[in-house]
């Protein structure tokens, strides 16, 4: 038997916009079925990782590789990449006044989906079952997309996307963030649900390690100006709730000088 | 025989569904230009009762004095050849009942614009013009036993000279402009509609109008008076094929709501954008009566108008909502008028706007409220959103407000589509066109939801169509 081609695997990207860089040398593997959560303080890069996987049209990647499945993913479009089985959470999702939520989900189940996307009643009772699951009202279905959404209504929205699309590689950027203890418990029980026991990926990106109490990722990165100074298993989120950011970045300056 | 599509002209549409024509067949054409002679002509030739011949006149002495507006798109409508344009064609001798007796080529034409197929699903009647004249004319047997007229309104005049005698005119004067005094001098073909009172149309009413000839004017009349109590929704449709040159369209709508009567009247005109649109829209509210204009405008080179409402009534209620798209070498100046007349009225007018590859789009409005109207409310939201650095957009707002009780609102924004919106919606599959048509259908959705569902999703796709080809 040979090797399991990654799900994910980032090889020595360097990125920025325009020209300044971000990331500066990142390297990453998530099997199927694995989650992965990347930390690190605002401004260190973990946003940047995030769109780059999704293919935002302002960033530039000057180096590297960032493949899914074993196939290029930096020559695809973002909605080819969506199509491909990449899904992102936003941080700040956008609002899209006028068009409807339901018709919304519809439109880009059966754009990603394609002829095996469920339709008619299927659709409507697996829309009903995650509506449930994440607490979201049916009336939600005839509102704008985001449009004056409160913050813990579009961080539903963005994880009812998530089991309705079915990804291969989920990538959820502050997902957690503005929800309250209740809310996180919701998003985290749709993003188990949605990974647990299926051979779809995540890779979280948070400040804070709460969400990673609901959610027990296998492997946890700490991203610091545009590299990974750390990975380990769940125990490292401990510790950085216990000593902070700081340790590890006397740690890092210290075997950069070394 | 088939409808023989011009390779050419087929080429020159592009992207424009309904820009095909069909070779003029007419059995009757006017010479270019206008003179009293041919306004008497074609009173003349209508059989018409001596009271309308000398009201045209009247008028076409009116359009010839009348100077040119000097607002609006002054440099465009200066342009205007009314010497090059044919104002009388007529194309067929008679205005069916049944879809076989018309003649075999516009019937083709009607199909491919599916109407007698929306006819049989969801109409309570329909009137076809082509060129000057009503070709099809029907109505549901059960409104017409309950009293409903819905004619053309050259049988309209024939068959009900003291109804159109009493109300011809009397929203919009001869002397009103320039354009309605056109009209009325030449005018041929449009709706003749009386709702007896208390009857409620269920379904809509539809006309549709189709220029087909080249350098074409076409000036249809229409009159629809609701009697107390009652309610009626019309729709109207237009298409003309593509030319390299100009053809002018230029209708009156008058509409009389008496007291408690409800009159909606949408349109969605997709004229070719080598058609002057310049129209006079106006209806009277009386007392409790309400008066609602939905109206998209999406084709034509220039579009003038102003749907306009004079809440005459007490308790009246006028709306307008309107949306206008500018693509290449096309302005659109529309907006809307509400004039206050009496106490506890109130107007809602609803503009939107896109503009793009160097398309501008106008929002001219005016709301008027007179010393002695009290307790009036009005609300005035427009938006604009500009697709790329080339195109245009205006905002002319005027309120007149002469009564210290009135409530006045007033919002206006201009966007443009940003990239964040467009990467959040092409992150869930969607192309970069697909993504932008849902931005822009969903900007036209407040104006869109209004329209009988079949309209909604032709408006919407011929807006999908409009986007593509607009990245890279």
């Amino acid at each position: 038997m040979g090797q399991v081609t990654p799900l994910l695997e980032i090889r020595n990207l360097h990125a920025g916009i325009g020209e300044s860089p971000i990331l500066k040398g990142i390297d990453l593997v998530i099997n199927p079925g694995e989650i992965h959560a990347i930390m690190g303080r605002n401004g260190s890069g973990k946003t940047t990782t995030a769109n780059i996987i999704m293919g935002h049209p302002d960033y530039e990647v000057e180096q590297g590789d960032v493949l899914l499945s074993g196939e290029d993913l930096l020559e695809l479009e973002p909605w080819e990449r969506a199509r491909s089985g990449v899904f992102l959470s936003f941080q700040y999702p956008q609002a899209i006044p006028g068009l409807q939520v339901g018709n919304f989900l519809r439109k880009s189940v059966s754009s990603i989906k394609g002829d095996e996307a469920a339709k008619g009643a299927e659709f409507r009772s697996t829309l009903k079952d995650a509506m449930k699951a994440l607490d979201i009202p049916r009336s939600f279905l005839s509102r704008y997309v985001n449009d004056g959404f409160s913050g813990g209504e579009k961080k539903r929205f963005e994880i009812l996307q998530l089991l309705l699309l079915k990804p291969k590689l989920a990538v959820l950027d502050e997902t957690d963030s503005g929800l309250d203890i209740d809310g996180i418990r919701t998003v985290a029980a749709g993003v188990n649900s949605a990974v647990r026991g299926t051979s779809t990926g995540a890779l979280i990106i948070t400040h804070y390690s709460r969400i990673l109490e609901h959610v027990r990722p296998d492997r946890i990165h700490v991203l610091m100006g545009g590299r990974i100074v750390a990975s380990g298993g769940p125990e490292l989120a401990i510790k950085l709730e216990e000593k902070g950011y700081e340790w590890l970045e006397v740690k890092s300056k210290a075997e950069g000088c070394a | 025989m088939c409808v023989t599509v011009n390779r050419e002209a087929r080429e020159a549409v592009g992207d424009y569904k309904a820009g095909w024509h069909d070779p003029e067949n007419s059995t009757i054409r006017f010479d270019f230009g206008l003179s009293e002679e041919v306004v008497r002509e074609i009173s003349a030739l209508k059989g018409e009762p001596g009271w309308m011949t000398e009201t045209r006149v009247k008028a076409y002495r009116h359009f010839v004095e009348r100077p040119m507006p000097t607002w609006g798109n002054t440099h465009v409508l200066e342009d205007i050849d009314f010497d090059g344009i044919c104002y009388y064609l007529r194309s067929s001798d008679a205005t069916e009942k049944e879809w076989e007796d018309v003649p075999e080529d516009i019937r083709n034409t009607f199909d491919r614009l599916g109407i007698p197929e929306a006819e049989q699903k969801w109409l309570s009647g329909v009137t076809a013009q082509y060129e000057s004249e009503a070709v099809y004319h029907s109505i549901r047997e059960d409104l017409e036993k309950q009293g409903v007229i819905f004619l053309d309104m050259d049988s309209g005049l024939r068959e009900h000279p003291d109804i159109v005698r009493k109300w011809f005119c009397s929203v919009v004067p001869l002397t009103d402009n320039k354009f309605a005094a056109l009209n009325t001098a030449v005018w041929s073909g449009g709706s003749f509609i009386y709702i007896p009172k208390g009857v409620h149309v269920e379904m809509p009413v539809q006309a549709y109008f189709r220029i087909n000839a080249k350098n074409m004017g076409q000036f249809e009349r229409t009159l629809i008076i609701a009697d107390e109590g009652s309610s009626v929704h019309y729709v109207e449709g237009c298409t003309a094929p593509t030319y390299s040159t100009d053809s002018l369209h230029s209708a009156v709508v008058e509409l009389i709501a008496l007291p408690g009567a409800h009159i909606r009247y949408s349109t969605v005109q997709n004229w070719s954008t080598n058609v002057y649109n310049l129209v006079t829209k106006r209806g009277i509210a009386h007392e409790k009566a309400k008066i609602e204009w939905v109206d998209g405008n999406i084709g034509s080179k220039l579009t003038m108008k102003y749907p306009a409402v004079i809440l005459k009534g007490e308790g009246s209620h006028a709306e307008v909502i309107s949306v206008a798209y500018s693509g290449e070498g096309q302005h659109q100046d529309a907006g809307a008028k509400i004039h206050h007349l009496a106490s506890n009225t109130t107007s809602k007018i609803l503009s939107k706007s896109i503009s793009k590859n160097g398309g501008r789009g106008s929002y001219r409005g005016l709301v008027k409220v007179s010393p002695k109207a009290k307790n009036c409310k009005l609300n005035v939201v427009c938006d604009a959103l500009i697709l790329d650095e080339q195109s245009r957009s205006d905002t002319y707002p005027t309120m007149e407000v002469a009564n210290p009780t009135a409530r006045c609102e007033h919002e206006a924004s201009v966007s443009k589509v940003s990239d964040n919106q467009l990467f959040y919606l092409m992150s869930r599959g969607h192309s970069e066109e697909e993504a932008l048509a849902m931005i822009v259908n969903g900007f036209f959705e407040p104006f869109t939801r209004e329209l009988p569902m079949e309209y909604a999703v032709e408006l919407n796709q011929l807006m999908a169509l409009e986007m593509e080809g607009s990245i890279g």
